[in-house]
């Protein structure tokens, strides 16, 4: 096949040393990735660079004083009010994904153990409500929820209460539980493809070896799927602690996090910089909590044996 | 002899039927309440009617709405999807050092808190000069949609045995004719696929769009704005009634093609993989 | 045929593939002659698969040339040589039928008529095919996709059919099948065919000639029962199939003959083989198993061994016995064709073996 599609350098070399370096698969294939790879380096490492730029100066009025300060951290970290927001929505984010995970593990285990030929068919039923939009899925639940909502409504219905509930929605179980929802199928997949790869003989040794069912679960599955477990927690953990929609919907005051705080710096209070640095220490503090999870289920998963 | 499994089968399909209803249950209420006649949504339901619907092309807001959903997902499906082959095609036919690296950053999107990547984006716009319109917010739907059609065509591209172009060249088709006659048609339907997803992702993403749009409305902003007003409540479960079924239909669409991409690329004879 | 099969089709000259450091071709040199079913053999990573791309345009020697039919293929694309392939996962379009398939070539040189139709036919006749074209790939067994490959390579009339490794896919019996239906095929339309194989067997049973290849080299090109009886190295002759070496010291070399000494088989003299280059005093004399008979009775032969059977082993229509010898430091391999009942000797029963000295070979240290 001729090497001449993907592009020629403006050197003169040799046609063979031309050859050999079009054809050299590095050059192909970092020539190929490029755009792709240029478009993430600036539309994402490059703002996060600003970002974390940004957190280092002051906002006066309109101008950026760009003398280096950590003014902006001793706020984020000092002030009640910053500091109270972070642990909540670390809090939120740490029990969301613990739901999630123990909540998705029987079904991803359902799915690969017992699935059967309509493994495809059931990954997609679970899948598809994630396709629809985060908004209305959060915005259903503020109808179920709701003071004149479906739950207390049917529960009104039903005679088990006589008045609305107010205490359903407007705070932190409103939105734990709604982000429980909107992330369920997320952890479901990675369980689900370590479950795959656990070999089914591996099982039946360890039946064969005197295990019952029951501990051959513990010993030898379970440790298998810690990968998938792992992936699972941090791939709810790290973006819920940002979450914007479902505090702000069903949160009320009780219920507000981090990410509505560093939206209002960039918004009403225009502090830009107190705002990145509220974004750089979010980063942070979740990036250490998804290691001290990775941690702990490896350790977890050393004890099983 | 097949080993005895932890969690007996029937338990565990009542447990799946639960999830099941757990997951869609929440979604359900939305169309259900968007044909009862009393404008708050509670049981029990007064009555049957379709004027929420009726009213919804009277809207003008919501029609340019409407549109501007459709002209920024257009122009970032069709974007992340050229973005997503080139990474794809070079992510499973290649080998180079970096190569995880570059995966990693591209797919980091994905797992990112979304008001952040929306707020560094919209900073180094602003930075740039940039005015906020449907032009920033399609570059910022282009970036979080790529990760999904990457995933989408790497499944499409993958085990696309290589001798299958070599055999092209070999019965001496050119190189643009091995890719309008092998390459192309064998990976178009994860393309369309893919376009399709990245569509359905852009119609209902919700938080980028807010941070970068300028002063026009997507249909997920048009509907946190409606989101204030209780009497506006039975508009917007109709309108987000049509956004599901629209979401279900395309999903639904892109999952066949990319099934129908990965059945036809596993070559039975391939060795490549 | 004799004329024909002297003109060279394919000449290969100093080529070097190197990767880095790494040589998976080492200055080979070769002619491949018009109208030969040539084979080139050899374990995984000798370089048999990259000569091959090479030969069809996949690859591009880091020095040295390549001609074929007398035309310099440097610079010129896969797809524009005369040189056509069937590839070991067969690369069957999945997405087109089988005579879609076939066509594939020919729909750019835009034939005229029922031209293209007539040549898809025919070579799917060729391959008994016919009938079959309507069928997609995904249909096919393993052995239609292969014959499918081989149609869609042929249709094109190519100079040289490459074939890489084609019937390693296929059970050991369609294979057989297979290896005598693609020596007739080869036969019937007169193509120089060059194959690519690990199977001794294989490469045995089809070639007119083979290339033995080790590390990027090439160890020797001959007919194959030259390669078999005559290897010139323990490499070629011990991946050929099995063969008793036999330490030997030189007595006398000249010309054309070698005379050493050995304990087992005394002093013996045979061709020197053209190769042979001299590493001091020692060389290595090889007998192949079946060259060993054992004697009956009180028959006799010219040259005889006498030692004592040590182990059995029953393989239906053969049986392999392990023969100690005094003075040799292993013992010897023998195979018997069970039509006399070799099957039947108890181990530890001393026995006479005959062999015919032409049936040794002499190979450097």
């Amino acid at each position: 096949m001729t090497a001449a599609v993907e592009g020629s350098p403006p050197l003169r070399m040799t046609r063979a040393r031309r050859n050999a370096l079009l054809q050299s698969e590095p050059v192909q294939g970092l020539a190929l990735i490029s755009p792709t790879f240029f478009y993430a380096l600036i539309l994402l490492v490059l703002p996060i660079l600003v970002v974390i730029a940004h957190s280092f100066w002051t906002q006066h009025y309109l101008t950026i004083d760009r003398t280096f300060t950590l003014e902006n951290y001793r706020v984020a970290l000092t002030e009640p009010i910053y500091r109270d927001l972070l642990w909540r929505s670390l809090y939120i984010s740490l029990t969301v994904s613990l739901f999630t995970v123990i909540l998705a593990y029987p079904i991803a285990y359902f799915i690969s153990f017992h699935g059967g030929r309509h493994k495809s068919l059931w990954l997609f039923l679970i899948t598809i409500p994630f396709w629809t939009s985060y908004l209305l899925r959060v915005m259903s639940w503020k109808v179920i929820l709701g003071y004149n909502g479906v739950l207390n409504s049917g529960l009104m219905g039903l005679g088990i209460i006589d008045e609305p509930s107010t205490a359903l929605l407007y705070n932190t179980s409103a939105v734990i539980i709604t982000l429980t929802h909107a992330w369920a199928a997320f952890a479901i997949l990675p369980i689900f493809v370590s479950l795959e790869k656990v070999d089914r003989t591996l099982v039946e040794a360890a039946t064969d070896l005197g295990d019952g069912p029951l501990r051959s679960f513990l010993r030898v599955t379970l440790p298998l799927s810690a990968p998938g477990v792992i992936s699972a927690a941090l791939i709810v953990m790290i973006p819920t602690v940002g979450d914007y929609v479902t505090p702000k919907l069903v949160g009320g005051k009780d219920g507000v996090m981090i990410a509505n705080a560093i939206q209002a710096q960039f918004g009403k209070a225009a502090n830009w910089p107190l705002g990145a640095a509220l974004s750089v220490t979010t980063m942070l503090i979740v990036t250490l909590m998804a290691g001290a999870t990775v941690l702990i289920i490896r350790a977890l998963q050393r004890l099983a044996r | 002899m097949r080993a005895r499994r932890f969690l007996p089968g029937g338990w565990l399909s009542a447990y799946a039927f639960l999830y099941i209803v757990f997951l869609y249950l929440p979604v359900i209420f939305l169309p259900i309440f968007s044909i009862n006649t009393a404008p708050t949504p509670k049981f029990p339901l007064a009555g049957y009617t379709l004027k929420w619907y009726e009213d919804l092309p009277n809207t003008p807001a919501l029609l340019d709405a409407a549109w501007n959903s459709l002209v920024v997902g257009v122009s970032a499906s069709v974007l992340a999807t050229v973005l997503g082959i080139l990474a794809a095609r070079s992510i499973t036919r290649y080998r180079y050092p970096g190569r995880r690296t570059i995966n990693g950053l591209i797919m980091a999107p994905l797992v990112l808190p979304e008001v952040i990547v929306a707020i560094s984006m919209l900073l180094v716009m602003l930075q740039l000069g940039l005015s906020l319109s449907l032009f920033t917010v399609v570059l910022g739907h282009v970036l979080v949609c790529i990760p999904y059609s990457m995933t989408v065509l790497t499944s499409g591209f993958e085990g696309f045995d290589r001798s299958l172009e070599e055999a092209s060249a070999d019965l001496g088709e050119s190189a643009f004719g091995t890719f309008r006659r092998v390459t192309l048609p064998m990976v178009a339907p994860a393309i369309i696929s893919s376009l399709l997803v990245c569509f359905t992702i852009s119609l209902d993403e919700f938080i980028i769009a807010f941070f970068l749009t300028g002063t026009e409305a997507t249909l997920p902003i048009y509907i946190w704005g409606q989101l204030r007003f209780a009497s506006k409540l039975p508009g917007v479960l109709a309108l987000g009634t049509l956004l599901l079924v629209a979401s279900f239909l395309l999903m639904t669409i892109a999952e066949i093609l990319r099934r129908r991409a990965a059945r036809r690329t596993q070559n039975e004879g391939g060795l490549y993989a | 045929m004799p004329e024909q099969l002297q003109r060279s089709m394919i000449e290969i000259k100093n080529v070097t593939r190197s990767y880095g450091a790494f040589k998976a071709l080492d200055d080979a040199s070769l002619t491949i002659r018009e109208g030969e079913f040539f084979s080139l053999l050899g374990p995984s990573g000798c370089g048999k698969t990259t000569l091959l791309r090479m030969i069809a345009g996949f690859d591009n020697p880091t020095s040295g040339s390549i001609a074929v039919g007398g035309q310099p293929m440097e610079g010129i694309p896969a797809n524009r040589r005369p040189t056509n392939m069937v590839f070991q996962s067969y690369a069957i379009f999945p997405h087109l039928n089988v005579e879609q398939n076939v066509a594939y070539g020919l729909k750019r040189l835009k034939l005229q008529g029922g031209e293209e139709k007539r040549r898809v036919e025919e070579a799917l006749a060729q391959v008994s095919l016919t009938g079959l074209g309507k069928r997609l790939a995904t249909e096919l067994s393993g052995g239609q996709r292969q014959r499918v490959a081989l149609a869609r390579a042929l249709v094109m009339r190519p100079k040289v059919l490459l074939l890489d490794e084609p019937l390693s896919a296929l059970d050991k019996k369609l294979r057989e099948q297979m290896q005598v239906e693609l020596r007739r095929l080869q036969q019937a339309v007169g193509i120089t065919f060059v194959l690519v194989t690990h199977d001794q067997y294989e490469a045995l049973a089809m070639s007119d000639r083979i290339a033995v290849m080790f590390g990027g080299r090439i160890a020797q090109v001959a007919s194959p029962k030259e390669i078999y009886q005559r290897p010139v190295n323990r490499q070629v002759a011990d991946f050929l199939g099995g063969m008793n070496f036999v330490k030997a010291e030189i007595v006398e070399e000249n010309g054309a003959t070698l005379v050493v000494d050995t304990l087992g088989f005394g002093r013996v003299k045979t061709d020197k083989p053209k190769a042979f280059v001299r590493n001091g005093g020692g060389a290595t004399l090889g007998i192949r198993p079946e060259r060993l008979r054992v004697l009956w009775d009180n028959a006799t032969a010219k040259f005889e061994v006498a030692g004592k059977v040590v182990e059995r082993h029953y393989f239906g229509e053969i049986t392999h016995l392990i023969v100690e010898i005094p003075g040799l430091e292993k013992p010897l391999s023998v195979t018997e064709t069970n039509d006399f009942g070799a099957d039947d000797i108890p181990v530890g029963t001393s026995v006479r073996l005959a062999y015919d000295p032409e049936a040794l070979v002499a190979m450097a240290d």
